[in-house]
């Protein structure tokens, strides 16, 4: 059973969707105690990082989702959901993440003809191998909508990148866990390629 | 790189879609969902979608609608028309919309475009912008649907919009909409220098070449087509093709 996070952070239907139609069983998730049913968790997300750790606190789904991490089964952020695997973020204010990717969310430097947000489609640029990008081509497009992207600590957690005059941060990984920054659910053929590899995929790189 | 956009436009009137000349005079063209399906297929860009019913209209009355739509694509949708505040945009975001299109509202309360961006982020703000030159061709901006003259500048309001917290802004022309006669290049040069935010351009593209105009002269992020693809026989596809001769970078899937 894939577990869809609700973290009332915008469009979570269109992920259930494309899980839906991939053939998975899929399941909208609000509260800590149904990720032991899951063999993997989705958290999406069009959102805003201060409003959306607000919600993993007030829901009390940090602790429940650090623990669905350790157990190894597979965790896959989107947009804002993958921000919030980071250690903290800027939208807002300073707000913590998860920590499950060690990092922190800044907002995309400005520079001459750099309109911000980051709305369209991008090349994404590979910089490893993983099980989850199997079937899809390097620098194909996706759909990104953002202002703010995750820098992580370690480059080797830094898995794609997308080049906006500077790399943006596109996928980040660290053993089971996985984040986009862009929309899969929204990029057609490929973004529907990568789900559902992930919704196949065992946690083990 | 960023790619360029090519974003089909539906006009829903009621439960059909329709497009207008000047914001006047519409015309029936099909069923919403149908035709969010084939420009999926077409691999559009984006889509947005405007609500322009103009009795007791209200995106409240048809959660289904905007769903069915949502599901016939893997693409963004951004869905406006008739967005007052807050709890209407959350609507919309929990029902397939990606992004809002907020326009009348940004003139009466500006403060409803911060909330929408503190809740979803600035980029799921778009803020629709509509211009009518007077006799002597100075722009002006309407709010709802082209028919209340706002006596705020162009400049002023962008820069306000700017401010609380919009995230793009679809500039249309209404001296153009449905003319398919070209672009109001003028206009919309004027209005991506006002901005830092990503520039979706409106109202009069016809053929390809009038697109191929704007990207080449004017730093916009999308071009939004009505009547392009409602009445000829173009295409996303097809326009992408002929852009794409003239160096302009569209994306690979």
């Amino acid at each position: 059973m894939i577990g869809v996070l609700d973290i009332d952070a915008g469009n979570l239907r269109s992920v259930v969707n494309t899980v839906d139609q991939g053939g998975h069983d899929v399941r909208v998730v609000d509260n800590g105690r149904e990720l032991d049913s899951l063999s993997h968790l989705i958290i999406p997300g069009v959102g805003h990082f201060g409003a959306a750790s607000r919600h993993l606190q007030q829901l009390q789904l940090v602790q429940p989702i650090l623990e669905f991490a350790a157990s190894g089964r597979p965790l896959l952020g989107l947009c804002v959901g993958m921000q919030l695997l980071a250690t903290e973020g800027t939208e807002g204010g300073t707000f913590p993440g998860l920590g499950l990717v060690p990092g922190s969310v800044v907002r995309i430097p400005d520079a001459p003809g750099v309109r911000i947000p980051h709305v369209g489609w991008n090349a994404v640029k590979f910089h490893a191998a993983h099980p989850v990008f199997k079937g899809v081509k390097d620098e194909r497009d996706f759909y990104f909508t953002h202002s703010f992207h995750l820098r992580a600590d370690r480059d080797e957690e830094r898995l794609a990148t997308a080049d906006y005059q500077t790399p943006l941060t596109a996928i980040v990984g660290r053993s089971n866990v996985l984040g986009f920054q862009f929309h899969p659910e929204k990029s057609q053929l490929n973004g529907r390629r990568l789900i559902e590899n992930f919704c196949f995929w065992d946690g083990r790189c | 790189m960023l790619k360029k956009r090519i974003v089909p436009v539906m006009l829903l009137n009621g439960s059909r879609l329709v497009k207008s000349v000047s914001f006047a005079q519409f015309r029936d063209v099909g069923d919403p969902v149908k035709s969010a399906a084939v420009y999926d297929s077409q691999l559009a860009d984006e889509l947005v979608v405007l609500d322009v019913t103009r009795d007791g209209r209200g995106w409240q009355q048809r959660p289904d609608l905007l769903r069915a739509i949502s599901e016939a694509c893997f693409m963004p949708v951004s869905i406006g028309g008739g967005v007052s505040d807050v709890e209407t945009a959350s609507l919309l975001i929990a029902n397939g919309a990606d992004k809002v299109v907020l326009n009348s509202v940004a003139y009466r309360d500006r403060a409803v475009l911060t909330s929408v961006a503190e809740k979803y982020g600035s980029q799921a703000v778009i803020v629709g912008m509509d211009v009518r030159r007077d006799p002597e061709g100075r722009p002006g901006l309407y709010s709802d649907c082209g028919r209340r003259r706002e006596t705020v500048s162009l400049e002023d309001h962008v820069a306000r919009c700017e401010t609380a917290g919009a995230g793009e802004i679809f500039v249309q022309s209404i001296d153009r909409d449905g003319t398919m006669a070209g672009m109001d290049i003028e206009l919309l040069t004027q209005v991506s220098a006002l901005t830092s935010l990503p520039v979706i351009a409106c109202g009069g593209a016809g053929t390809y070449e009038h697109l191929r105009e704007v990207f080449v002269g004017v730093d916009v992020a999308a071009i939004a087509c009505g009547s392009l693809f409602n009445f000829s026989d173009s295409n996303p596809i097809r326009a992408k093709a002929f852009l794409s001769n003239y160096g302009l970078p569209f994306k690979v899937v």
